[in-house]
């Protein structure tokens, strides 16, 4: 469960301070398929990478499954991303020299999972998203679609319990990303958060929660209706 | 995150920039190649020098008149050295540990025989000087053991005098002038060569009384003393010291040991070997910042990859490590690199000039790769330290 209280986050711009984020409450139960959406600088992606323990915030508590997390230091907090956090980023931030499989195994091989366990965990994730053929492949000998998937993969490898996505589609064609969205929901379904960040209405109107942001406020939050 | 997963992830970083990774690995082949020639050449000379001296034996100690220590102020009345004699000499022979004693005066004069004349070194000694200093006789036999004041007007020759004044004759039983005094030949010395710069060979030894007389001095010009391998030098310095300064009424002689010789001379030679080695330290510290450089550019254009590793659960400790074990990867191929052109060169230079001495010592090669990777430890320091200090969020938005 994600709790945040009165988070606020300002950048300073010349002599001015901005608010990227002020005052925001927000309250995401375990399991939550949460689109945000909203204008450039709103601060949406800010949002996502407080609750991403990627930036910290000036003001205000964030409390992640009870525990306060705001007060962690800079490796402890990447201790609980390892864990319990997925990424997934509009550029997909593939290692260019390293396989697809070398970049699933990325978040292991930084956990300190040993080899053999590796293999048999990034093997059982390439079936998954269809990409066993494509395990030797590098980022650029893969299709845009492929990039993505290997990406979601390399997010879900550790087990996390939350995936935040930032713009997933953003640089992918409507066709491929209809299958990427797809493969997220597959994953929300499965037991995962889902947070997805997005400018696309017609991904954001698929979640269940909808969140709407402008000049770092919430200024709606709607629950729809499971479609039947 | 183990070894073999950090170079994992390392080498490929490497090879994708092949040109860039090898131009920097080769600045520092080139100073580590530098060191260990420098240092080869260095040590060459030390152990040729030392070989040099040793030929001679360990186990000997001089004794020259006068002191050489430095005083405040002159000590007043008794302030001049009384010479060393045929007599102290003598005496020393009844020190404890002493195997053989030479005295030893030394002088120019011109040698004749029948017709032919040469300038030559004389050598006044006793009759031990050839197994003090370990050289042999030809042919005949070395002076005898008479009494030294007394000694009979015997003479050695020299290899190369051997060779100059009697070409073709036994010089054996022959008669040999020096200055205005007539020698019988009894002897010739095998070739020794030069030694340090002295030709041992362009000499003749006779009794130092009779060089004395030649060069009309009444003090030898020092004493060698050769002692038993198994006594201490303290013991036998102390003792030949004690005896001395009985004989003189005080310290006016100064006593010199092969081994305090040595290792004097051994350390000079090793400064020496230090400072061609730090000259071509110099470009080692070039390759290094060359590293400094490359890992700045690289850590610049992968500010994206840190973002990335700090959202996937990098620490701070692992994007530093990851940055520092390329530089000293880099580093240490260089510095093999190096050390395959040094001691190659060493070797070439071996073939190609064997006068030159050239030693390389193992552990100055191991000393030149720790150095090198040292060197890559440090100049990755800066730019390591910078991509872990890095803000994941301004990271990931560089891309």
């Amino acid at each position: 469960m994600i709790e945040l209280a009165g988070i606020r986050r300002a950048y300073h711009v010349g002599n001015q301070d901005v608010y990227a984020l002020s005052d925001v409450d927000l309250t995401i139960e375990r399991g939550d398929y949460v689109s945000i959406m909203g204008p450039s600088g709103s601060g949406k992606s800010t949002l996502l990478n407080i609750i991403g323990l990627l930036d910290r915030p000036d003001q205000g508590a964030y409390r992640l499954d009870e525990q306060d997390v705001t007060t962690l230091t800079d490796d402890q907090q990447a201790g609980v991303r390892q864990r319990t956090m997925g990424f997934v980023f509009q550029f997909f931030h593939l290692i260019p020299r390293l396989s697809a499989a070398d970049n699933i195994a990325l978040p292991l091989v930084l956990a300190g999972v040993p080899a053999d366990e590796r293999r048999t965990r990034v093997d059982a994730v390439l079936a998954d998203m269809g990409l066993s053929d494509r395990a030797e492949h590098r980022p650029e000998e893969l299709s845009g679609g492929q990039r993505q998937r290997v990406a979601i993969a390399r997010a879900v490898i550790m087990r996390p319990s939350i995936l935040l996505a930032d713009e997933p589609t953003g640089n992918l064609d409507r066709h491929t990303g209809e299958e990427v969205v797809t493969l997220l929901e597959g994953l929300h379904a499965s037991g995962l958060t889902l947070l997805v960040v997005t400018h696309d209405p017609a991904l954001g109107h698929r979640a269940g929660r909808q969140l709407r942001m402008e000049d770092g406020r919430i200024i709606s939050d709607t629950q729809s209706q499971p479609a039947p | 995150m183990t070894f073999a997963d950090l170079f994992r992830l390392t080498l490929p970083a490497l090879s994708a920039h092949k040109t860039r990774s090898a131009l920097t690995g080769l600045g520092i082949a080139i100073g580590i190649a530098a060191v260990v020639l420098l240092t080869s050449i260095g040590e060459g000379v030390r152990h040729y020098v030392l070989t040099e001296f040793t030929q001679f034996g360990t186990h000997l100690i001089a004794i020259n008149p006068g002191k050489t220590t430095t005083m405040g102020t002159p000590i007043g009345t008794i302030a001049s050295a009384r010479p060393l004699t045929l007599q102290d000499a003598e005496s020393l022979a009844a020190v404890r540990g002493v195997e053989a004693v030479v005295p030893f005066v030394q002088g120019n004069a011109e040698t004749k025989f029948e017709s032919r004349r040469r300038r030559t070194n004389i050598y006044g000694v006793g009759p031990e000087m050839p197994r003090v200093f370990q050289l042999p006789v030809a042919s005949g036999r070395f002076l005898p053991p008479d009494d030294p004041r007394t000694a009979r007007a015997f003479v050695v020759l020299g290899a190369k005098i051997t060779r100059e004044l009697f070409p073709g004759v036994n010089p054996l039983g022959q008669h040999l002038r020096i200055d205005n005094s007539r020698f019988t030949v009894i002897g010739t010395m095998a070739s020794k060569g030069q030694v340090l710069g002295f030709d041992l060979d362009d000499a003749v030894y006779v009794p130092a009384a009779r060089a004395q007389e030649l060069f009309n001095r009444n003090g030898l010009m020092e004493v060698d003393v050769l002692y038993r391998e198994d006594m201490e030098t303290e013991t036998v310095a102390a003792g030949i010291k004690r005896l001395m300064t009985a004989r003189h009424g005080q310290e006016d002689f100064t006593l010199t040991t092969q081994e305090q010789m040595l290792d004097t001379l051994g350390s000079i030679l090793g400064v020496l070997t230090f400072a061609v080695g730090a000259l071509g330290g110099i470009s080692l510290l070039v390759g290094g910042v060359g590293i400094l450089t490359i890992l700045t550019i690289t850590v610049r254009e992968r500010t994206g990859e840190i973002g990335l590793l700090r959202a996937l659960g990098a620490t701070h400790a692992q994007v530093l490590w990851l940055f520092l074990a390329e530089s000293v990867i880099l580093a240490g191929l260089g510095g093999a690199a190096g050390l395959v052109i040094g001691v190659g060169g060493a070797a070439l230079l071996h073939a190609l000039a064997p006068a030159l001495p050239v030693h390389t010592p193992w552990y100055y090669v191991a000393l030149a790769e720790v150095i090198a990777l040292s060197i890559g430890l440090l100049s990755g320091v800066l730019p390591a330290r910078h991509a872990a200090k890095m803000d994941p969020v301004e990271a990931l938005r560089a891309e």
